[in-house]
């Protein structure tokens, strides 16, 4: 760990939000992805049985 | 081979499933490369001390906030102009990355503005501008969902987008338009023949090309998953199902 000195909270802080942030986008499209692919096959499933 | 090929939504996400597993590997290692180094293997600055660390995550992110409303900008001039519904499901997928971006952007400034210039916050113009641009995002985003038909929704949010524009440019060149403000001139420029001293600017640059990469990487996955969830209102339309 480096030295940050009396910047410690500034550093860590821009860090750790930054992080936090990143990880959010891209675990909520992740979700997303996931949960509407599978909308998309069980409609184009039922739609496929139906037409 | 055409650009316009890939307006075509089966084309756009059969070559996006090739290449996003690429551009994803790619966007973590410079990530991961680019803020070990920074953080841990550069020097402090003489006159910031440690703080100049953050400049790592602030100079990209900032970067990413102006170019992802100028990426929206192009794709909704081509919704506007050629009516692709994959350029305007793009600019929308591009929204909320741009807003994090912002968000990222506004929030290290203040992280670093507490300890250099004595107060999280300033009106000055450059700031001022960003925080307008983040709001511009918040509006952009709330009228996709707040109007029911998509291509309506396509219409407006573009010409919303084309104003917010305005502020984009802003953002990027208030300090040279205004120098009454405390926010420094900009870190980059192609100007220039040395922007910052190479020990710092060797890792800014990969992470510059981290959050580049990671920001096509989210845009390509929620654009193929706003292509998806188009279809799906679409077949549950004709099946009288919505």
């Amino acid at each position: 760990m480096p030295e940050l000195g009396k910047y410690a909270v500034a550093v860590l802080g821009s860090y750790g939000v930054t992080v936090a942030l990143l990880a959010l986008i891209v675990l909520v499209s992740l979700k997303r992805a996931r949960k509407v692919r599978a909308s998309l096959d069980e409609v184009e499933r039922w739609s496929g049985k139906n037409g | 081979m055409s650009l316009w090929e890939y307006a075509n939504p089966v084309k756009f996400i059969r070559t996006t499933d090739k290449v996003l597993p690429w551009i994803w590997t790619f966007a973590v290692v410079a990530l991961v490369v680019g803020l070990v180094w920074g953080f841990f293997f550069t020097p402090d600055d003489f006159r910031q001390g440690s703080t100049v660390k953050i400049i790592y995550i602030h100079v990209p992110s900032a970067l990413m906030a102006i170019n992802a409303w100028l990426m929206m900008l192009v794709a909704s001039l081509v919704w506007i102009v050629r009516r692709h519904h994959v350029s305007a499901l793009a600019a929308r997928a591009a929204a909320p990355v741009g807003a994090v971006m912002t968000l990222i952007a506004l929030a290290t400034g203040a992280f670093w503005g507490q300890p250099m210039w004595g107060t999280w916050w300033a009106w000055d113009p450059r700031l001022t501008s960003f925080l307008i641009l983040f709001l511009f995002y918040l509006g952009y985003m709330a009228l996709w969902e707040a109007i029911e038909d998509d291509d309506t929704a396509a219409d407006l949010t573009s010409i919303l987008c084309l104003v917010g524009s305005v502020f984009a440019i802003l953002s990027r060149y208030a300090v040279n338009f205004w120098n009454q403000g405390l926010h420094q001139g900009a870190t980059l420029s192609l100007d220039k023949e040395e922007n910052i001293s190479d020990v710092f600017w060797f890792p800014l640059l990969v992470c510059i090309a981290g959050f580049v990469l990671l920001f096509i990487a989210l845009v390509f996955l929620r654009t193929q998953t706003e292509i998806r969830a188009r279809r799906t209102r679409a077949l549950l339309a004709r099946e009288g199902q919505v």
